[in-house]
């Protein structure tokens, strides 16, 4: 990169994580100004722990997240795999054009879809409250099976065909070639696709704002509540921690997919030296 | 003593309305190395995966040791297959690739060992078992796809182009190996390649194929020097296809001139297909010539040279050893013995003439790469 | 064309039914809550016929949507500005400092965003950063917090990554022979840029704006934090409709939100192919 073009890029990552070192700087204050650096201090994130509501409301979206990832992988695997497999072109189309809705529709709307339903139905059924921790659970299922879907159909669509059929060649009914051939083989988008369910829930704000219980509060919707009033800088404390679980959640999705390119540049050497003994030995 | 251990009866297979076999019919012989050979889209592979059981015939039934497995899966079947890009699973390194089949037919574990070593000294891999198998040559993952396929003691092992992917040299000795395991081992291999050299080089039978249906089965000098019809002859080796009629038994008409043959049986008067080698045909002063032309194009081929020669307007295909000048005219002289002639069909006119020899050529190695 | 018959021929049971839970799910999940949003949208409390929360939106909320459309206009082509040069930057740096760019690009994305809105607001307001930075040579304090500006910022600060991300992921796959082929062909950086670049990578633009325009017309608490509390966008109504419990209206606002945004994507739509890079 040419030095200006360097120093652009520069100021657009100045600009990114200002704000974030503006919180990450302040969590560490021993005054309550988010102003004034008044000296250092880890008494915010002494009071973040001691804060049962906000341990509380972590605990209920590791609980959500845990949950909901685990259900959405199941179904969207499943979901890719059949939709790789569906014969009608027609049908394929039709299914991964609902798929996308979640992803293009704004949140907002999705979120209260889902709560104009739950409602509608649980006054149906007479309830007194209609919105709990399952419609909170269905919610973050809707939203997260679409990128689950969405990742793992690429690396089905690179598997190569064969893999399958040498499975049943070798003596295995379909079920075992899924499970021991064509899973591992699209392990990677799978887990990929597991690892960004899990942080769209931990993140949603606006859906499970809309879907959520009163006896069941996540992170998110507790730091909505709090930045309400005025806030301490316990909530950069907590932001600091958040900042550092997607920082190794981050760094370890990657981890996973340069490993595959890893592989892919092992392989491309190994095939670059098997030429050269060739070329050697012709001569 | 012969005995038939695979039979298809009058399969036909079409997909999406566009008919892939039409109406086969084929017995293969237990440890027989039979290969399919025709080009892209003739329904080889299609047979292939009939056999395998990846696809069922839409009629027709197949046999195996007489009985009919049209509705057995593949899992059940006892044909083991290479693949053409040889699918070995990219999870598994060398060892547990070979020892799959094995493990999931729940053989203990004391008896794969063994199994696995003597598979990888057969196809010459020992020393290989940790290596992962997606950082093997090209050569060495067909070897290990073998084993894998092998390992299960398939009455038949199906081969699908398995040696479409390598390079020249490591073709030939595969195709070495090939033939010493099939000898070692016993097994009836069926091989699919539209290679023609390939095939003749190594099956006890060829079955030629062409637009879904089999044109022709035999052994490799059967379909060499015995070519049914114009496209048999015309795809195996190069051939000098004529319009020619048969004026009695052992005389045919062609290129203006009568030619003696050993060719009798057909109607007085009849119009067939005539068959010269180009390595049949003799370059000779033109005095000596059963007929002339004029050399239009020659290229040196190594082992001899290509000579093109204009004879009343159709191109003859030479090879000699022998360095003719072009636009030298030359005498042209041919035995009696190489001449051979095939009743008209479907195929006639379509091949044989090398007036647009480049051509052909282009349009043959696009169709090989559409199959890729 | 041979390949996907030889694989859907002869199909299992699990490969036939795979993605029925699935299905299952989206009808009851994704299509009913949409048909239930038109339903309170026409329908009053008795469940009877009515259009008067849609006429309501005419009459009470188009200024607010207008307002909301304004805004998110401005923020969506600020970003497409900066953003594009970022991406293409990244693009072409080497391929690891590629992938360490990308990573800053997209960690504050997954970054809670209420505390990043909430960031910029301790950051904006009368007693914040700037202004006692700016008090250090006597200027100010300026009045940000509560103009449409702030609201704006907010807006590009939290967006910013969705319009280069898929920039970035067109530009990355740009065969880079096309660019050194066009000045081969006598073309300047400018020409290049015009005529090969911004062509090949319009898909990822309009990618990107969609993805920043869909959350920006919809958004509610940016607004809420940095306009102060002193004006309202669409997102902001609907919120306060549903403290309200007065769900007709939430659906009508909906609809009409859902439906104008219908339109702005079949436009986009029209641009892109099937895979345009919609995934970050």
């Amino acid at each position: 990169m040419r030095t200006g073009a360097k120093l652009y890029t520069a100021l657009i990552f100045i600009f990114l994580y200002a704000p974030i070192a503006v919180m990450l700087f302040f969590s560490f204050n021993s005054g309550s100004s988010t102003a004034v650096f008044e000296g250092f201090s880890l008494k915010w994130y002494a009071e973040l722990f001691s804060d049962a509501q906000t341990l509380n409301a972590v605990k209920n979206t590791l609980i959500l997240a845990v949950s909901s990832s685990a259900i959405a992988t199941v179904v969207g695997t499943a979901a890719a795999f059949g939709i790789h497999h569906m014969k009608s072109r027609y049908l394929r189309q039709l299914t991964m054009s609902v798929t996308n809705v979640p992803m293009m529709n704004p949140d907002i709307i999705t979120g209260i879809s889902l709560m104009l339903l739950f409602v509608f139905v649980g006054g149906m059924m007479g309830l007194a409250t209609k919105l709990n921790f399952f419609t909170m659970l269905i919610a973050h299922i809707t939203f997260s099976v679409p990128y689950v879907i969405l990742s793992v159909l690429p690396k089905l669509r690179q598997m190569d065909v064969s893999l399958p059929e040498a499975a049943l060649d070798l003596g295995c009914t379909p079920m075992q070639s899924f499970f021991k051939v064509q899973l591992p083989a699209i392990l990677p988008g799978v887990f990929s696709g597991m690892i960004m369910a899990f942080t769209l829930s931990l993140d949603d704000f606006v859906i499970s704002y809309f879907t959520m219980g009163v006896d069941f509060m996540t992170l998110p919707v507790h730091i909505y509540d709090m930045t309400k009033k005025n806030v301490k800088p316990d909530m950069y404390a907590l932001a600091t921690l958040i900042f550092v679980v997607v920082l190794i959640l981050l760094l370890l999705s990657n981890r996973e997919s340069s490993k595959d390119e890893r592989m892919q540049i092992k392989r491309l050497k190994a095939e670059r030296r098997r030429r050269l003994s060739l070329h050697k030995n012709k001569k | 003593m012969k005995t038939k251990l695979i039979e298809l009866k009058n399969i036909s297979k079409a997909f999406d309305g566009e008919t892939v076999l039409d109406n086969i019919s084929l017995y293969i012989n237990d440890k027989e190395f039979i290969t399919l050979l025709g080009p892209s889209g003739c329904g080889k592979t299609t047979t292939l995966r009939i056999i395998g059981g990846f696809e069922s015939p839409d009629c027709g039934d197949v046999y195996f040791d007489g009985k009919r497995i049209n509705e057995v899966p593949p899992y059940e079947r006892s044909v083991n297959t290479v693949f053409q890009k040889y699918a070995l699973f990219p999870h598994l390194n060398v060892y547990d690739n070979i020892a799959f089949g094995l493990r999931v037919a729940k053989v203990p574990k004391e008896e794969i060992e063994p199994r696995v070593s003597e598979m990888l000294a057969l196809v010459n891999l020992r020393g290989f078992e940790k290596r992962n198998v997606s950082l093997l040559s090209g050569g060495q993952q067909q070897r290990v796809a073998i084993a894998r396929a092998l390992i299960n003691n398939p009455k038949v092992l199906l081969l699908d182009e398995p040696l479409g992917a390598l390079d020249l040299k490591l073709r030939k000795d595969m195709q070495v190996e090939l033939k010493n395991i099939q000898h070692r081992t016993g097994i009836t291999f069926i091989y699919v390649t539209h290679d023609q050299e390939e095939a003749l080089s190594m099956s006890d039978t060829v079955v030629v194929m062409a637009n879904g249906k089999i044109q022709q089965i035999g052994t490799p000098t059967d379909i060499y020097n015995e070519p049914v019809n114009a496209f048999v002859a015309d795809f195996i080796g190069e051939s000098n296809i004529i319009d020619g009629v048969m004026l009695s038994d052992y005389k045919v008409r062609f290129a203006s001139e009568v030619f003696e043959c050993l060719d009798k049986g057909f109607l007085k008067n009849e119009p067939v297909d005539v068959v010269v080698r180009p390595e049949d045909v003799d370059v000779v002063p033109v005095e000596k010539g059963m007929l002339s032309g004029v050399v239009s194009s020659v290229t040196f081929k190594g082992v001899h040279y290509e000579i093109i020669v204009d004879v009343e307007g159709f191109k003859w295909m030479i090879q000699s050893t022998d360095y003719v000048a072009p636009d030298e005219t030359i005498g042209l002289y041919i035995e009696p013995d190489a001449i051979h002639i095939m009743k008209k069909s479907e195929f006639s006119n379509m091949f044989g003439d090398y007036s647009s020899f480049s051509d052909e050529l282009d349009h043959l190695s696009d169709i090989v790469e559409d199959e890729e | 064309m041979k390949k996907t018959v030889a694989v859907t021929t002869q199909r299992s049971l699990f490969e036939r039914f795979a993605a029925a839970p699935h299905l299952v799910w989206s009808v009851l999940f994704i299509i009913t809550p949409l048909l239930f949003v038109a339903y309170y949208a026409f329908t009053d409390d008795t469940g009877a016929f009515t259009l008067l929360n849609l006429s309501a939106f005419f009459t009470d909320y188009f200024g607010i949507f207008l307002r909301s459309v304004k805004l998110a206009v401005i923020a969506t082509l600020i970003c497409l500005v900066i953003g594009y040069p970022v991406a293409y930057c990244i693009s072409r740096a080497k391929p690891h400092t590629q992938k360490i760019l990308l990573m800053l690009i997209m960690l504050p994305m997954w970054m809670n965003f209420l505390l990043r809105t909430y960031s910029w607001m301790t950051i904006l307001q009368d007693k914040g950063l700037i202004n006692s930075f700016l008090g250090l040579f006597g200027i100010g304090p300026l009045h940000i917090l509560g103009t449409e500006g702030a609201v704006v910022v907010g807006m590009v600060y939290d967006y910013l990554p969705y319009m280069i991300v898929p920039i970035y992921t067109v530009m990355s796959k740009l065969d880079y022979r096309l660019v050194e082929a066009a000045h081969d062909l006598g073309c300047n950086h400018l020409g290049v840029l015009r005529r090969v670049i911004l062509p090949l990578s319009i898909s990822g633009v309009i990618s990107g704006i969609t993805m920043v325009f869909v959350p920006s017309i919809s958004t509610f608490y940016i607004s809420q934090k940095l306009s102060g509390g002193k004006f309202y966008l669409i997102g902001d109504a609907i919120e306060s409709q549903y403290l309200n419990n007065n769900y007709h209206m939430v659906a009508s606002l909906s609809l009409v939100l859902m439906l104008i945004l219908l339109i702005g994507l079949a436009i986009v739509n029209h641009f892109t192919d099937e895979e345009g890079g919609m995934v970050p």
